[in-house]
């Protein structure tokens, strides 16, 4: 629940808890997923994939899945291995980044399990399925590496023509960038030392809507659908990879069920049915099922993460060293080698530390590539950096929230450029702790926890602390640049006033459930002074938005909805000369306000002339001033020139089991700061469902490989997504300091529950257990995880946990818990 | 081939289908119910739930052929014209759904929930919308939402 009253907005639209537009049809069933699509002559695709790690295609036998019934082709890697090309990787992070060339379909060798080798293209998705049984495939195993560690050892190649597992090793030093001083001189003359190495388990996105694909050869254009994040730059890396003209495809995402990253990529899927499509002439369909989303689309996370934070005697930290090995998978996808890197300029997080080096050191192995999963970077530094600031706390006896204080920037030190070269505009973390505190009931539950610890209370409490920010509105254009990224980072937008008064607003985001339509809808309701209900949001078609960058990394709002603002606000200039020659008055003798000019000082009272009706006269064009433009439409591209920071301060108390490992959640709550906020019902939504992502990598998550590289986690039997059993409601709220960057003062809400949740959660658990002499539990934090620490660690038993439980007689007293969940 | 026939939405359906098809490929397929979706494969997701006599079923889990001579009512069928039923209301006016491809599964169990008991407390709803995942929501305005259902005291279908 929000416990404050949002702000009373007047007749403004921004502000208000809208209901959205976008709900009527996902209600009702009246969608159009893009498995929803059906097609004349339409044709369905099976992907064979391969069930080995690392392998050599020595023999690939098509003949008898070809005769099957219903099957027009089979195609293979040798088929198409001059027509594929190699998928994009838009972000070489060094120059001397090595990569293997990544095509669609694997040709002579695999590199992961779930590689593709061949696609079976039928009358219908269930003779594909049965024919795709009947393609033979020989294979000689070469031997693989599915460990981290042991692959950046170098032993076992993954691609053995690389010579080496290493892609690339990216460095931030802020010595080097004149933005600190030296690590190694702050950990030599260190009072503290803390150095701790944390695991960041492999994740999998698993939006709800598997993907899909269709492509439509038949018209003048290949037209395809997919259920992705990202339709322009499919557009274009499509372009680019098949050697395609660019204006010859047009992409279209249309309901896109959630993506999360997993979604923002462009993958051997569309490229193969974009392939068959040409092949056969006729429109072809791809539909993953769940499993095979699980194993083959592109998964998150999957470090291993080194720190050294260096102090004084007092609390104050004097450094931060940081090396990470970040898993690549098998290739590069679209920002594979780029996410890890994100992280490089968070780890210092809010706090005001002297010096900072950072090392990436990015790896493949034979696993399932990673690449963008909700946070990017940001939540691996935030879990570090926040754990870390808990270790100190604990080295000093100290309250971890005091410890933080003392290193944060206070609110009066805004602007506040970072060791790691960023300049924070606003922030007030002093106001969020406080009301976070107080939601909480901080003092009160740190008394019961020293009760239950004193009583030795066999369910012992444990609070955990995460104060956050993060970087949004990904991305000023020349920051990317400076960092190698292969595009830009600004968005586009039209704004299109139709002769009956009702407008168009076009914009490159691409929304999955962010609710675009309405919170845009809310931004030009009061720009141009037009109802709510007269405003259409069109998106997600390169046809009808021609230019956009789409939907990921907290963007959409800060950065889609600035280019809006801009739009909107050369409308209003655009009909300024054609009021001042309705109205007979001069250009600057006008205001605007409310969807109208009027003249100044012209009293009370006067009509003036609303900018609808100048939409209609623009349209008969009949008297127009002459050499004026008969249109009103207006576009804008905007390119920030920072990115924006929220914060927050998040609170959660955890009950352990000690003599289960059970953990159960008592209470959440999280006082966030995203700026000024256009739509509460959206923000708070997209905090609830972020806060949830970022708990569950904490105690439920995880891909889980076997020895030979074979995904174990291959369902969602297996693969354990929280359920409204396993969760509780939160308690939310928010602080406002606006953001300096943009017109709105807003910063960006997609990421930040995911961002800061996980490291709040595990720091709860370890804060119960402490006193056990637990001191870590790699995540996720499972009941079984959590029992082996307790019983593993040095510890005092406790009265009653010492007492014997087990009675030989008792029934179902060796019932496991259920793996990865808690109920 | 197996002939079936059954009462979808209102409308009686007779078709001949291939023994192995499943309820929902039948709905979707055959009958262009694209309002129910598939989420996964091994029927955890529930997104493809729908109504088999009264009953929330997912529609991955049963056989087109086992529905034969059944009345099946999908979340095309759940409004009354333009009127929405209680559950969906409840879901728009609490921001309970946003990529929503899991919101026709959660109104079909929400509406059997409310039927089987009106007045649930939060504990009732999170356990009993255990089968449904979302992946937006954290389910917090989900179990708002089943909640403020109850509250509007018309949990059941519309006639």
């Amino acid at each position: 629940m929000t416990i404050t009253e949002e702000p009373q907005t007047g007749n403004r639209e921004v502000g208000r808890d809208r209901r959205r537009k976008e709900d009527q049809r996902l209600i009702t069933g009246r969608t159009r997923w893009t498995d929803n699509m059906q097609l004349p002559g339409m044709l369905h695709l099976t992907m064979v994939r391969s069930p080995f790690a690392h392998a050599r295609i020595t023999n690939l036998d098509t003949t008898e899945a070809k005769a099957a019934p219903g099957v027009i082709a089979v195609l293979t890697g040798a088929d198409v291995t001059d027509l594929q090309g190699s998928l994009p990787n838009a972000w070489p992070v060094t120059p001397e980044q090595k990569a293997p060339p990544h095509p669609a379909i694997a040709v002579d060798r695999v590199a992961f399990s779930g590689e593709i080798v061949a696609v079976v293209i039928a009358r219908s998705a269930a003779a594909g399925r049965d024919a795709a049984e009947l393609v033979d495939v020989d294979y000689e195993e070469l031997d693989a590496v599915t460990d981290l560690k042991a692959a950046a050892a170098d032993e076992v190649l993954a691609h053995p023509d690389l010579g080496t597992n290493e892609s690339a090793l990216w460095v931030f030093d802020s010595v080097e960038a004149g933005t600190g001083e030296d690590v190694e001189a702050a950990i030599r003359d260190a009072d503290v030392l803390v150095e701790r190495e944390f695991r960041q388990q492999r994740l999998i996105p698993s939006f709800m809507e598997p993907r899909s694909v269709v492509v439509d050869p038949t018209g003048e254009q290949f037209v395809l659908w997919s259920s992705t994040q990202v339709p322009h730059i499919l557009r274009l890396m499509l372009a680019l990879t098949l050697g395609v003209s660019e204006s010859k495809i047009r992409v279209i995402a249309p309901d896109v069920g959630g993506g999360f990253g997993g979604k923002l990529q462009v993958t051997p899927e569309e490229v193969i049915t974009f392939l068959a499509a040409r092949h056969t002439g006729k429109p072809c369909k791809w539909n993953e099922t769940r499993s095979e989303s699980l194993l083959s689309a592109h998964h998150g996370r999957d470090q291993w993460q080194k720190l050294t934070l260096a102090a004084r005697a007092d609390g104050t930290v004097t450094g931060l060293k940081v090396h990470l090995t970040a898993n690549m998978g098998a290739y590069l996808g679209l920002v594979t080698s780029g996410v890890p890197i994100l992280g490089a300029f968070m780890f210092n997080a809010i706090y005001k530390f002297p010096a900072y080096r950072f090392e990436c050191q990015n790896v493949f192995t034979n696993m399932t590539w990673t690449d963008a999963y909700r946070g990017a970077g940001r939540p691996e530094a935030t879990f570090a950096i926040e754990r870390m600031m808990d270790e100190l706390a604990t080295e000093l006896g100290r309250d971890p929230l005091e410890v933080r204080e003392q290193n944060w920037i206070k609110h009066e030190e805004f602007p506040f450029t970072t060791v790691a070269g960023l300049e924070y505009d606003s922030g007030n973390y002093e106001a969020a702790t406080a009301r976070a505190k107080e939601l909480f009931g901080y003092a009160e539950l740190r008394a019961e926890q020293a009760r239950r610890r004193e009583s030795g209370d066999r369910v012992q409490l444990g609070i955990g602390v995460s104060t956050f920010t993060e970087m949004c509105g990904l991305a000023p254009s020349r920051v990317l640049g400076a960092l190698s990224y292969g595009a830009g980072g600004w968005e586009h937008a039209s704004v299109r006033m139709l002769p009956s008064g009702k407008v168009e607003v076009i914009t490159g985001s691409s929304a999955h459930g962010q609710g675009h339509e309405t919170a845009w809808s809310q931004i030009v309701a009061d720009e141009l002074g037009v109802p709510f209900e007269d405003i259409e949001v069109l998106h997600g078609d390169t046809q009808i938005s021609h230019k956009g960058l789409d939907t990921y990394g907290s963007r959409s709002l800060v950065v889609g909805g600035q280019a809006v603002i801009a739009a909107s606000r050369k409308v209003v200039e655009k009909a300024r000369p054609l009021a001042a020659h309705a109205l007979e008055a001069h250009e600057d003798d006008l205001e605007f306000s409310a969807g109208r000019f009027t003249v100044k000082g012209a009293g009370e009272g006067q009509e003036g002339v609303a900018l609808t009706d100048l939409a209609l006269r623009v349209f008969a064009a009949h008297d127009l001033p002459d050499g004026t433009e008969p249109g009103l439409d207006a576009d804008a591209t905007y390119d920030p020139v920072n990115f924006s920071y929220p914060h927050g301060t998040h609170l959660c108390a955890m009950e352990i089991d000690t003599e289960t490992g059970e953990s159960t959640m008592r209470s959440y709550v999280c006082v966030d700061d995203v700026g000024h906020v256009v739509n509460p019902l959206i923000v708070d939504g997209q905090i609830h469902g972020g806060l949830v992502q970022g708990i569950a990598q904490a105690l439920w998550e995880e891909a889980v490989y076997d020895d030979q590289g074979t995904l174990i986690t291959g369902s969602f039997v297996d693969y354990t997504l929280p359920t409204s059993a396993d969760t509780i409601s939160f308690v939310t709220d928010r602080t406002v300091t606006p953001s300096t960057t943009n017109d709105l003062g807003a910063k960006g809400v997609g990421e930040a529950g995911t961002i800061a949740s996980t490291p709040a959660v595990v720091n709860a658990v370890l804060d119960a257990l402490r006193p056990l002499g637990v001191t870590d539990i790699v995540m996720p934090c499972t009941p079984e995880r959590v029992w082996n620490a307790i019983q593993g660690a040095a510890h005092q038993p406790l009265t009653e946990s010492a007492a014997p439980h087990f009675e030989e007689s008792a029934p179902n007293q060796d019932t496991p818990e259920t793996e990865g969940g808690t109920l | 081939m197996t002939k079936i026939s059954m009462t979808v939405d209102g409308v009686n359906y007779q078709d001949e289908v291939e023994p192995r098809t499943l309820l929902v490929h039948y709905l979707r397929e055959q009958l262009g119910k694209t309002g129910t979706v598939v989420g996964c494969d091994t029927s955890n997701c529930g997104a493809c739930t729908v109504h088999l006599d009264g009953r929330s079923v997912k529609s991955c889990n049963v056989l087109a052929v086992q529905a034969d001579g059944g009345e099946v009512t999908t979340i095309e069928g759940v409004a009354d014209g333009e009127t929405l039923s209680p559950v969906q209301e409840a879901f728009r006016d609490c921001h309970a759904l946003q990529c929503g491809y899991c919101t026709p599964g959660m109104i079909m169990q929400a509406t059997d929930l409310l039927r089987e008991n009106p007045s649930p407390d939060e504990d009732y709803v999170r356990q009993h919308m255990e089968g449904n995942l979302c992946r937006c929501t954290g389910y917090h305005n989900i179990v708002r939402a089943v909640l403020q259902a109850a509250d509007a005291g018309t949990g059941g279908e519309q006639a």
